[in-house]
């Protein structure tokens, strides 16, 4: 019995030790209300936590749509996790603001990741991604056949000129309401992802990256000017919608109301669903080379975390190909890797939508990366709104320089 | 003569009643709409979104939706965390600001009225101009509970509850219904030896129900309604309402369905607060001239 009860009693406290070695980290995640998206992070940190015995990760998921400010308010009140997650655009805010620390993982590790992914603001790496989003040209094989139109290639993009000729001959073919999508009903960060893109292949941008301090001539320079009056044309000449409502934008080109959408491999798997011959075209060059947005939301460690090495274990473990592979399965997103791409469904060589690794791989450009973007973001989205509804180009374009370069100057040049 | 006037009557009480309905029907049409499309697809909900079958039951009807929309978010948590927090302040709120308007009407006290000015002087600050100081506040604020003395007030109910018991639109309400009450009966009282708190409680609180309902229905909507407060004190989702679950279903895609449902749900409690109250409402407005 005596044996027993100091068997039973070395079990227990040895029991209670490890249970007090194991350091619990917490952790945010923008994807509550996503039933999948929530299994598979989950299911990365279930593994995570029984692969070791130093560290016990816990997660609170929040909706996207109020994560950013959540995070906001957290940091104000001294109340960060050890990981969070955060869009790739904003990270280089969250770490100017002090809200971020770098990440302690083995960049060889991730040499073979697409660039979006990796999230790097001065010189050091502060975020990681296990997936990137792309956005193509989305039509249908049988709308360029009785359009007599080349299909453009990844090599062999459409010019600005041919692009302007396609959404013309669907203009004119009087089947569509309006030959162009561009999903004007989408607001907020689908501007500068999917718009501004537009704006640097006609040679422009929202800021000027070589030094981060201007918005001057890069925002209203003649090439913005160009973009300007092209963008105002697709509305003005009926080739787009300058307003849509969001039931239009999920389901207009599915009935028929477009000819061209411009939309996200996220939604691509219902878009093959509703055409089989659904074909996803490069961006068009519009003169400094065919563009596309690139970073997606990312996993990063908070600067108040007290156990950063423990974060970037976590993170390192959860950039494995088979968890890579899993979110594209689950969500649709372009795993980070050729070699996860190789495990799915739709991204393997083949596969319905391997084309978007392709585009992402050679047109992908990220957001400016300032930590001025979150608010040159909502000024370049006002400015396009208010072009597309009609508002002169050169006024509205200098109006957004100034209110960008006010902000930089109020900011000290935001570190730069 | 008799039959023209008789005519004329007739005819302006079919007006009258043509008007109301005309009224009544843009009022409920919007929770038709909501209630109907929570009963259909996704795909029928935008095909009817157009045209009149919008406003009823037809095509594809089922619960579906209601099904999904508790697999997607915790609602029945949501539901009862903002019928817990709303009941909680709305309660307190009354007691806490219906003496404060008492002790401002019928109690002599030095700087009455310049309290009760800066308290009425809050009215024009918008809740987000103290927002970020208040957050700032309450995250190191102690507290002594089950587990002894703890510091930070945030991911609690209390944390939603006490900041909004005392406002200064709800003792406005109050001080101005209480000066119109009699005060020969205040007086009467004292002069019978009544205490305060027998006056309030015997005396003033019977009298004043109609504004008792009033100033609960409005407090009830603005807490019921919160959305910015609960989204930075609540990072845990065991502590968010029902504003805040809203967002839950707004996704890349949105499922309107769900969206519908979900509302239909969380509209059901402020429905039923606000039959309930209604008489005493509308006449409080009758004799306040308070507009909700």
């Amino acid at each position: 019995m005596k044996m027993f009860t100091l068997a039973a009693s070395a079990a227990i406290l040895a029991w209670g030790s490890a249970a007090q070695a194991q350091q619990t980290l917490s952790m945010w995640y923008h994807g509550a209300g996503n039933e999948v998206e929530s299994k598979i992070i989950n299911q990365i940190i279930a593994d995570f936590n029984a692969s070791q015995a130093d560290w016990k990760v816990e997660l609170q998921s929040f909706p996207q749509a109020a994560y950013n400010d959540s995070v906001v308010a957290g940091a104000l009140a001294g109340n960060l996790p050890d990981i969070l997650d955060v869009d790739g655009p904003v990270m280089p805010n969250w770490a100017w603001a002090g809200y971020m620390q770098p990440l302690q993982i083995d960049e060889a590790k991730i040499e073979a990741f697409l660039p979006g992914p990796k999230g790097y603001w001065d010189g050091k790496l502060y975020s990681i991604g296990l997936w990137d989003a792309a956005v193509a040209l989305v039509t249908r094989q049988a709308y360029l056949d009785e359009l007599g139109l080349r299909t453009p290639t990844l090599e062999q993009p459409w010019t600005k000129d041919e692009f302007m000729a396609a959404l013309d001959a669907a203009k004119a073919s009087g089947k569509f309401e309006y030959a162009f999508d561009p999903g004007m009903a989408w607001t907020g960060e689908w501007y500068p992802y999917a718009f501004s893109p537009f704006l640097q292949s006609f040679g422009g941008d929202i800021v000027d990256r070589t030094t981060y301090k201007t918005a001057e001539g890069a925002l209203n320079g003649d090439a913005a000017m160009a973009f300007g009056e092209w963008w105002q044309g697709l509305f003005k000449n009926g080739y787009a919608p300058a307003t849509q409502d969001p039931a239009d934008r999920d389901g207009g080109f599915a009935a028929g109301k477009y000819a061209f959408s411009w939309n996200g491999n996220w939604a691509a798997l219902n878009t093959l669903k509703a055409f089989p011959d659904t074909v996803f075209l490069p961006s068009p060059d519009f003169g400094n080379g065919p563009k596309i947005g690139a970073a997606s939301w990312q996993f990063g460690i908070s600067a108040s975390s007290k156990y950063p090495e423990g974060a970037s274990a976590f993170i390192e473990f959860a950039l494995q190909d088979k968890y890579l592979a899993d979110f594209s399965n689950g969500i649709g997103l372009i795993p980070a890797t050729k070699t996860a791409a190789a495990m799915t469904e739709n991204y393997k060589d083949g596969g319905p939508m391997a084309v978007f690794f392709g585009l992402t791989e050679a047109q992908a450009l990220v957001r400016p990366v300032t930590p001025g973007y979150v608010v040159q973001a909502k000024v370049f989205e006002k400015a396009l709104a208010d072009i597309a509804n009609g508002a002169d180009v050169a006024s509205t374009l200098d109006a957004a320089t100034d209110e960008i370069n006010a902000d930089i100057e109020k900011n000290g040049g935001y570190g730069h | 003569m008799a039959m023209i006037a008789a005519d004329n009557r007739g005819l302006r009480l079919v007006t009258r009643y043509a008007v109301l309905v005309l009224i009544a029907i843009i009022f409920v049409f919007p929770l038709v709409f909501m209630l109907m499309s929570s009963l259909k697809p996704d795909q029928q909900l935008l095909q009817d979104s157009g045209n009149l079958r919008a406003f009823l039951p037809v095509g594809d009807i089922s619960l579906q939706n209601y099904t999904d929309a508790f697999q997607r978010a915790p609602v029945a948590t949501f539901v009862f965390n903002s019928v817990l927090v709303t009941g909680v302040t709305v309660a307190l709120s009354l007691l806490l600001c219906s003496a404060a308007g008492f002790a401002f009407v019928f109690v002599r006290w030095r700087g009455r009225d310049t309290l009760l000015a800066l308290l009425l002087a809050t009215l024009i600050l918008p809740f987000e101009t103290i927002a970020i100081p208040l957050l700032m506040m309450v995250a190191n604020l102690p507290w002594v509970g089950m587990e002894g003395l703890t510091w930070g007030w945030l991911n609690s109910y209390r944390v939603q509850i006490i900041p909004f018991i005392a406002d200064g639109l709800t003792v406005f309400l109050f001080v101005q219904y209480f000066k119109d009450l009699p005060g020969e009966l205040i007086e009467a009282a004292r002069v019978e030896g009544a205490s305060w708190w027998q006056i309030y409680r015997k005396i003033v609180m019977p009298l004043s129900g109609p504004i008792f309902a009033t100033a609960a229905i409005l407090k009830f909507l603005v807490m019921y309604n919160q959305y910015l407060w609960p989204l930075m004190v609540t990072q845990e989702e065991g502590y968010r309402p029902v504003m805040v679950g809203l967002q839950y279903f707004f996704q890349l895609n949105v499922a309107w369905g769900e969206v519908m449902a979900y509302l239909s749900m969380i509209t059901v409690p402020v429905l039923a607060f606000y039959l309930y109250l209604q008489k005493a409402f509308i006449a409080s407005i009758a004799s306040t001239g308070v507009k909700g």
